[in-house]
């Protein structure tokens, strides 16, 4: 009995294999019929994606802790690049000081006023014309309109803004206003706040437009008192997806600070006076290829964006509304 | 004669009516409408100086005898490059050109199935690009380098090509207006026998159109105005850009000797990023209106 039965087990034992396989590979096959179009559209994009995004971000992650010069192979050495960061380049700390003490002027500022123009300009019939002259200055380039900045703020009695101020009796002396750690940032923010009504501000102005005028009406009826309680309780939330997009949009440019200091004095500046977190990074990855303790920067910045735009999810996600 | 007084009377009235003091908004907005746009003028100006009058004490703004003596410098005479500035506008232009086309196509096809298609994994990656939103260029700088030394191609054109056709900007945009194209459309084609690829093109693309183009400014000033991407992937001067020409132009210490020649530069690189944007501004306003994250 059992010599006859046992071939029988193992009979069905690989006949069922078989079957299941099949099945499986008739799922797979379906799967494929049926999505392979979907994954062959997207794929040119994200084989690039990959590439020049996602694995880079992970790249620099190890990177970061190891030793790398780009001739020898990289060489872990654990925390020692953060240790150094963090505990002795004192570089890094004014680098982190000036960046911080932009985003959190530039950032905030550039975001509620483009939020605060938006709203203004809503309601207008030269709504068009008004908005082109408020985003045309984000999209020129920073290196490029530094030939103005550095003429209108040249420090001799021939810069623009030194001439004017000595007419007017405001100043005797010229100013070095690109030179003096004391005038440097505050022109680098200014400079960057007139070209940060950006996507952030034309996202804004279009979000307003889909605000719905029933929910006004009804928001009147309701009892809503004024045109501040109006936006606080209709338009805010209504906008809200976009209020998102703008915050990060705004995080990601004000933290990576960069074009317009190194253009506006040189790199490094006098005195590290508008030294950033990403002019510390092209220093050390670009200059001194010490590409390890770069990646450590990298981090230490890419750190900071996502914490803050986790944050932003937080505050402003409308997913469960 | 009283009835012709009359008669006038109420159209007098009615024009007196017709005049309204503009909105309290005005008095806010057009003065910064103006401080945003002076720096712009003033460097329009600038650019058509005579020497003797970018050299004017004290300086004046709006140029008196316009010459276009900069420009001839920058363009022929080229002093302080050791390419003709014309190299780096080919450079710039040719690249922008071929990013743009490149970002559209793959854009496009990406957006059609993260909008439309049920495939599993298609909110995964949509997620992903979400979150990507958050990476700038600068954070990986590094492994990019190596991947397009790696790759060889350090100095040349698709460096500075195949960096910027994937972004996640870009994607998203497109994704969330390719969303708003009704499904009855896409339906119909299908009953009609009509492949995908002849959906997307024939109907994802036409009726995205807004989309595309706000993306292909988008693509078109980010490369355009970059500088850090063709200092780091470029070596020799001939495969530079005009941002990187900038900063030539701009450094050592006789600056000021040189601020024609570099207003001139500065006048060249800014107006066509100008001139597109104004000529497509109703459609990136139009696509704008769908670029928020529910998240």
């Amino acid at each position: 009995m059992n010599n006859v039965a046992e071939p029988r087990v193992q009979e069905v034992l690989v006949a069922r294999q078989q079957a299941a396989r099949q099945v499986w590979v008739g799922r797979v096959a379906r799967f494929l019929r049926r999505h392979w179009v979907s994954y062959a559209f997207v794929a040119p994009f994200m084989i690039l994606f990959a590439i020049f995004t996602i694995a880079p971000v992970l790249t620099s992650l190890y990177l970061s802790f190891t030793y790398f010069n780009i001739l020898e192979p990289p060489r872990w050495i654990g925390w020692t690049n953060y240790r150094l960061l963090i505990l002795e380049d004192d570089i890094f700390l004014i680098a982190i000081k000036n960046t911080l003490m932009f985003a959190a002027i530039t950032g905030p500022a550039g975001y509620f006023g483009s939020l605060l123009l938006a709203w203004m300009l809503n309601p207008l019939r030269h709504r068009v014309a008004l908005a082109l002259a408020y985003y045309v200055p984000s999209i020129t380039s920073g290196v490029a309109m530094a030939v103005v900045w550095k003429v209108l703020f040249f420090g001799g009695r021939e810069g623009y803004l030194n001439a004017w101020l000595l007419q007017l009796g405001v100043l005797w002396e010229p100013i070095y206003w690109l030179q003096d750690q004391r005038t440097l940032m505050p022109i680098v923010i200014g400079v960057s706040l007139w070209a940060s009504m950006g996507t952030g501000f034309l996202v804004f102005l279009a979000g307003l437009q889909q605000v719905p005028q029933e929910l006004y009406e009804a928001g009147r009826i309701d009892g809503i008192p004024n045109a501040l309680a109006e936006l606080w309780y209709i338009t805010l939330p209504y906008i809200r997806p976009q209020l998102l997009f703008g915050s990060v949009m705004s995080i990601v440019s004000s933290l990576s600070v960069f074009s317009v200091p190194v253009a506006l004095a040189g790199l490094p500046s006098p005195l590290y006076a508008a030294h950033t977190i990403v002019a510390h990074l092209y220093d050390y990855s670009f200059i001194r290829f010490e590409m390890g303790y770069g990646s450590a920067i990298a981090t230490v910045l890419f750190l900071f964006m996502f914490l803050l735009g986790r944050l932003m999810f937080r505050l402003l996600s409308s997913k469960d509304m | 004669m009283s009835t012709i007084a009359l008669a006038g009377r109420p159209a007098a009235i009615r024009r007196a009516r017709r005049f309204h003091w503009p909105s309290w908004r005005y008095y806010i907005l057009v003065p910064v409408a103006l401080f945003q746009t002076l720096p712009i003028i003033f460097l329009a100006n600038h650019a058509f100086k005579p020497l003797e009058e970018l050299f004017l004490y004290p300086p004046t703004f709006i140029v008196r005898r316009p010459v276009m003596t900069n420009f001839e410098q920058l363009l022929l005479a080229a002093s302080a490059l050791s390419v003709p500035f014309s190299r780096y506008m080919f450079n710039t232009a040719f690249i922008t050109g071929v990013t743009v086309f490149g970002s559209i196509l793959i854009g496009a096809m990406a957006a059609y199935p993260l909008a439309k298609h049920r495939a599993p994994g298609m909110n995964v990656l949509f997620t992903i690009v979400i979150a990507a939103l958050m990476f700038s260029p600068h954070v990986v700088a590094i492994p990019r380098y190596l991947v397009v030394n790696r790759l060889g191609l350090i100095d040349t054109y698709w460096a500075m090509i195949l960096v910027h056709i994937a972004g996640p900007t870009g994607l998203f945009l497109m994704r969330q207006f390719t969303q708003q194209v009704p499904n009855e459309l896409i339906e119909a084609a299908k009953v009609d026998g009509a492949s995908e690829w002849t959906i997307f093109w024939r109907v994802i693309m036409p009726n995205t159109q807004p989309a595309w183009a706000t993306l292909a400014i988008f693509t078109f000033l980010s490369v355009w105005n970059d500088e850090f991407g063709p200092l780091i992937y470029t070596r020799s001067e001939a495969m530079r850009t005009l941002a990187v020409a900038m900063i030539t132009i701009q450094g050592g210490a006789e600056v000021v000797a040189r601020q024609g020649a570099a207003a001139a530069a500065a006048f060249l690189m800014t107006m066509p990023t100008i001139i597109v944007f104004l000529l497509m501004q109703r459609r990136v306003i139009q696509t704008m209106a769908h670029a928020g994250i529910k998240g």
